[in-house]
């Protein structure tokens, strides 16, 4: 592997500065996607930003109506939280179904979502549940965020802090693993809110994004015999060696039924 | 200030050192080349495996996704740490009598993910044992024998724990 400057800030300002003073720098956080990708050349970094001793990058807290958990949060400790587990058990569960024991023991909440991998499961959750991406710079709003294939909204150098996740009534959470990387080839978040019904699609798109089709069925009846007559528009869907995009079309509606199913038997 | 050496400290299987590293040396690389812990195999070097997985801090980790800096300061624990000849922990001791491995290539990883499973649940069922193993791969046995092995090293964990 190339060399590289590594450099462990303690401080989001220092992060940012050494961020500024590098050729071509990349922040490190769980390195369960970027280290692979180092491996196989498709990141060569001049320098490396170790963001795992910033220690306002780590807690969560939960207070009256939502919940905020540090960027550095790995997925294990998000899925083992008593915190997280009491307020939003669905996102608990998504926590702990990401990819293997290994990759969530080391993978963190910010470096998931900062990669925005149209397969990840975060992003689900994140739209169904209105989160607000706090960064060192500014607050983004969940649908502001995800913008396209591996794209966010994030700045050159913009560091994810903390995501604050609205409580909402009840939330489930499903999605079809690829059998082999246990990445979602659909997942599906439906979330239930005093003022509506939220629903948050993974895996079937270039990124993340509502589904106001099932969102508006379900407001009119939330039971899975509504989402049965919901089209679902696939014309820039993925298709790849594992679905073609009539087939993740009908996946979301599926995902989407047996969470809805959840949400009355958790 | 920015150094592509770092040095850095830590215990491995509880003997500590102090090293300096480059710092694209992957944790795998140090544990293999620097101290001759050849027991961590490289199956895919790119996070797929699990061959390569330990324990840090008490929990396993594929060493081929860490870089040896990312571990200063931190307890590794290496399929060399928990056992060997005249003396094999359970967990090896149910792999040899279930006969749950062919080739070895996998065994380490598998073992070392094992012991971490075992020790953090209770009563692990078939069903928990090969969703806990999602992260291990192994081209030889079919994975029967070693989901035997890690109920039965489950039962011996338990019964030495009593
Ligand atoms: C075998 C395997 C299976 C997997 N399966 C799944 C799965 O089923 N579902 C799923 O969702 N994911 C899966 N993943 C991905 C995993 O969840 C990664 O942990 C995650 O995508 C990246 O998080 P990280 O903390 O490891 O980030 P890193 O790899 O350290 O960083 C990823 C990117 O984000 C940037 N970054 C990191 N943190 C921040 C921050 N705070 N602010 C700004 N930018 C930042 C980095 O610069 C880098 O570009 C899998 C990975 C592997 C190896
Ligand atoms: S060698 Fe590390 S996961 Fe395969
Ligand atoms: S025994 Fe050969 S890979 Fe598992």
């Amino acid at each position: 592997m190339q060399p590289f400057n590594y450099l462990k800030p303690s401080t989001l300002t220092e992060a940012a500065a050494l961020h500024r003073q590098a050729d071509e720098p990349v922040y490190l956080s769980g390195g369960q996607t970027l280290i692979p990708a180092m491996q196989q050349r498709l990141s060569a970094p001049s320098d490396l930003i170790d963001l795992s001793g910033i220690a306002e990058l780590s807690g969560i807290q939960a207070a009256d109506g939502a919940i905020r958990i540090g960027a550095f949060t790995r997925h294990a400790q998000v899925a083992e939280s008593a915190a997280v587990r009491s307020a939003i058990p669905a996102l608990a569960r998504l926590a702990g179904r990401i990819g293997d024991a290994q990759v969530r023991n080391l993978g963190t909440l910010g470096g998931s979502l900062a990669n925005n991998d149209p397969a990840a499961d975060y992003p689900a959750a994140v739209l169904a549940l209105g989160a607000t991406v706090h960064t060192d710079q500014r607050a983004i709003a969940a649908e502001d965020f995800f913008q396209a294939f591996f794209e966010t909204a994030l700045d050159h150098g913009e560091v994810i802090r903390a995501l604050e996740f609205p409580r909402p009534r009840r939330a489930a959470y499903r999605k079809f693993p690829n059998p082999a990387s246990r990445y979602a080839v659909v997942g599906v978040m439906v979330a239930e809110f005093d003022d509506g019904v939220r629903v948050g699609v993974t895996g079937a798109g270039p990124c993340a994004f509502r589904a106001h089709g099932l969102e508006e069925a379900l407001n009119a009846s939330l039971s899975p015999d509504a989402l049965d007559r919901v089209e679902i528009p696939h014309e820039d869907f993925n298709r790849d060696l594992y679905a073609s995009a009539e087939y993740r079309a009908q996946l979301v509606k599926v995902m989407a039924m047996r969470a809805v199913r959840d949400l009355f038997d958790p | 200030m920015a150094a592509l050496n770092k040095h850095i400290h830590l215990r491995v299987n509880g003997v500590s050192h102090a090293l300096e590293v480059p710092a694209n040396m992957l944790l795998v690389e140090l544990l293999r080349q620097r101290l001759r812990l050849t027991g961590t195999h490289v199956g895919c070097d790119t996070c797929q495996c699990g061959a390569c997985t330990v324990h840090l801090d008490g929990r396993a980790v594929k060493s081929c996704a860490l870089f040896a800096v990312q571990a200063d300061g931190c307890r590794v624990c290496t399929i060399e740490g928990i056992g060997g000849p005249g003396g094999l922990h359970p967990m090896q001791e149910a792999f040899r009598d279930c006969h749950a491995l062919q080739c070895g290539f996998c065994t380490p990883g598998m073992i070392m993910r094992a012991i971490d499973l075992v020790e953090r649940s209770d009563g692990l069922d078939e069903q928990a044992v090969r969703e806990g193993l999602e992260g291990n791969l192994c081209r030889c046995t079919g994975y029967h024998n070693i989901i035997k092995a890690v109920l039965q090293g489950q039962e011996a964990m338990e019964a030495d724990d009593d």
